[in-house]
């Protein structure tokens, strides 16, 4: 393979040969790439193009629906996240994710955040508080909700909302944290927290990020792929990608001549 | 000179616009009072005829015989304990049949039991009556509270169905992806998000299917039957509100129908009640 996979990072996940089916429509292509520890990855393309496909095999999400195929490898700390025999709930609560559009849960703030907690650690109420403090602080949401933990998720902003999802995941301490458009129901204000967020998180945990937005993926992201159709067209450290694309099709799409 | 041509055609077809608008509305308006004057009627002549029947002697005295002094309490009660026993059969057979099409199965078994449940659901209320008198009255070779509970239950059942499983499907597809996604397991997933998510529905479901059983005559006539008599037995016959109101106002006799208008009466207002109840749950969640 000429184009570089790998980085100059030791990875957190490593993906070889991966290939993905709706059915019959074979929706990712022999990818390989490896995402580096405590960075942030940030995944790119026209829309259909397989990249948010990509996260949710990164946590097995497709496994819900029937008629989803995955084969190949995904090494999670040199574990095969695609091995049948692996708990499901484990993988998942290694590999957290948060979606496009802000889920509260139909219950309170605090409630929201513990949820997770609860599935897999048995706390004391005081180290529960402390927790579930502890990951709105993560989420920059402290400060704006801790007068009202007990008023429903649902009452929030939709800013609020997805940092208090943002929340939920991080509180369950996952090792990665997958991002599928975060932002594109949001405001620029909203947006601009969400991405200093990224910033701080990245100190502890992996992130991979699937974005439409060209100007996030260049701020907030450390490397780039770049797919197309399926497959990976170019990957590497941000810089490059947008300073120096190797394949013309990069360069078309980063400067909108796409298409 | 073709500018203004062209702004007298606009304005002739923008006047035709109007003109079709307002004879839409006018029509829809039409039809809307034609409803609404039959139903306030109907509701002016309930409250006139019932309140004036109406007396505290109707909570506490028994069904009288024939020109003689009484109440519907014997009737009222058990109304009240069909309706009940109907309910706690019903309600949670209803919700987790509700759960396994919306949330289970999404195959051939799915599919059959929704048509199934579709059919008795318009199922007319006197076939379901019949049923169950060959069922238990013929068997068991007597009328009883239970038989006519139970015949309320089948009514129960397909309208819980129905609003449960319609009202999961609201639930729109992210927030289990969400609780997914932390690694919750499927019953959780249910019971903890979108059961709770969808509570204010289904519990509406719940009291539209009691005030529709409220009133219903045609299954208890063949089950329950009726009793002149105060009865908590319910291995026997039980009286209640709509065989007796049916009973009373066929009647010759003027305080035997007075009666009747009384519990038409009080039927009314249950369902009226019950109906208030469910908008106020669903209100409040949003």
């Amino acid at each position: 393979m000429d184009k570089p996979i790998q980085t100059s990072l030791p990875p957190k996940l490593t993906v070889r040969d991966l290939n993905f089916h709706y059915g019959n429509f074979h929706a990712l292509k022999n990818i390989s790439l490896d995402i580096a520890k405590k960075q942030v990855t940030a995944f790119i393309g026209p829309s259909g193009c397989g990249k948010s496909t990509l996260l949710r095999v990164f946590n097995r999400m497709y496994e819900l629906y029937p008629g989803q195929q995955a084969s190949g490898q995904v090494l999670l700390d040199g574990e095969d996240l695609l091995d049948r025999s692996l708990d499901v709930a484990l993988v998942r609560a290694r590999v957290g994710m948060v979606f496009q559009k802000p889920t509260p849960f139909p219950m309170s703030i605090y409630d929201n955040v513990a949820f997770g907690v609860k599935l897999y650690e048995k706390l004391n109420p005081a180290d529960m508080d402390d927790r579930v403090e502890w990951a709105l602080r993560k989420a920059a949401l402290w400060e704006e909700v801790k007068n009202k933990l007990t008023a429903s998720g649902m009452s929030l902003s939709g800013g609020q909302q997805q940092r208090l999802c943002i929340a939920r995941g991080v509180a369950i301490k996952p090792e990665v944290l997958l991002l599928d458009e975060p932002c594109s129901a949001l405001d620029p204000i909203s947006t601009g927290k969400i991405e200093e967020l990224i910033a701080e998180l990245k100190n502890e945990i992996t992130i991979a990020i699937v974005t439409h937005n060209m100007q996030q993926a260049a701020r907030c992201s450390d490397f780039v792929a770049y797919m197309y159709l399926g497959e990976l067209i170019e990957f590497g450290e941000t810089k490059q990608i947008f300073f120096k694309p190797q394949r013309q099709e990069t360069e078309d799409y980063i400067t909108g001549r796409f298409g | 000179m073709s500018l203004i041509l062209r702004d007298d055609v606009a304005a002739r077809r923008f006047a035709a616009r109007r003109r079709i608008n307002r004879l839409a509305l006018t029509l829809a308006l039409v039809a809307m009072a034609f409803g609404v004057f039959w139903l306030i009627w109907i509701l002016w002549e309930t409250l006139r005829l019932g309140l004036g029947g109406l007396a505290l002697s109707t909570l506490t005295q028994m069904t009288p015989p024939p020109n003689e002094e009484g109440g519907l309490a014997n009737a009222i009660f058990g109304s009240f304990v069909m309706v009940a026993i109907a309910t706690f059969i019903g309600a949670p057979i209803g919700v987790m049949s509700g759960i396994y099409l919306a949330e289970y199965d999404k195959g051939w078994l799915a599919s059959a039991t929704r048509f199934v449940n579709d059919i008795l659901l318009s199922a007319p209320s006197i076939v379901i009556g019949l049923f169950i008198y060959t069922l238990a009255v013929k068997r068991f070779h007597t009328f009883s509270a239970i038989a006519g509970a139970l015949a309320l239950a089948l009514l129960v059942i397909p309208v819980v169905i129905r609003t449960t499983e319609d009202m999961l499907r609201l639930i729109p597809a992210g927030q289990r992806e969400a609780a997914y996604a932390l690694g919750t397991p499927k019953w959780k997933v249910i019971l903890q998000i979108t059961l709770r998510a969808a509570r204010a529905g289904v519990i509406t479901g719940i009291l539209l299917a009691v005030a529709r059983i409220a009133g219903e005559t045609a299954p208890l006539l063949f089950t329950a039957l009726n009793n002149q008599f105060w009865s908590a037995d319910l291995g026997a016959p039980m009286a209640n509100l709509p065989v007796t109101i049916f009973k009373f106002a066929m009647s010759p006799y003027e305080n035997w129908q007075q009666l009747a208008w009384a519990g038409v009466f009080l039927i009314t207002l249950a369902v009226l009640l019950l109906n208030i109840a469910a908008r106020w749950i669903t209100r409040e969640k949003r």
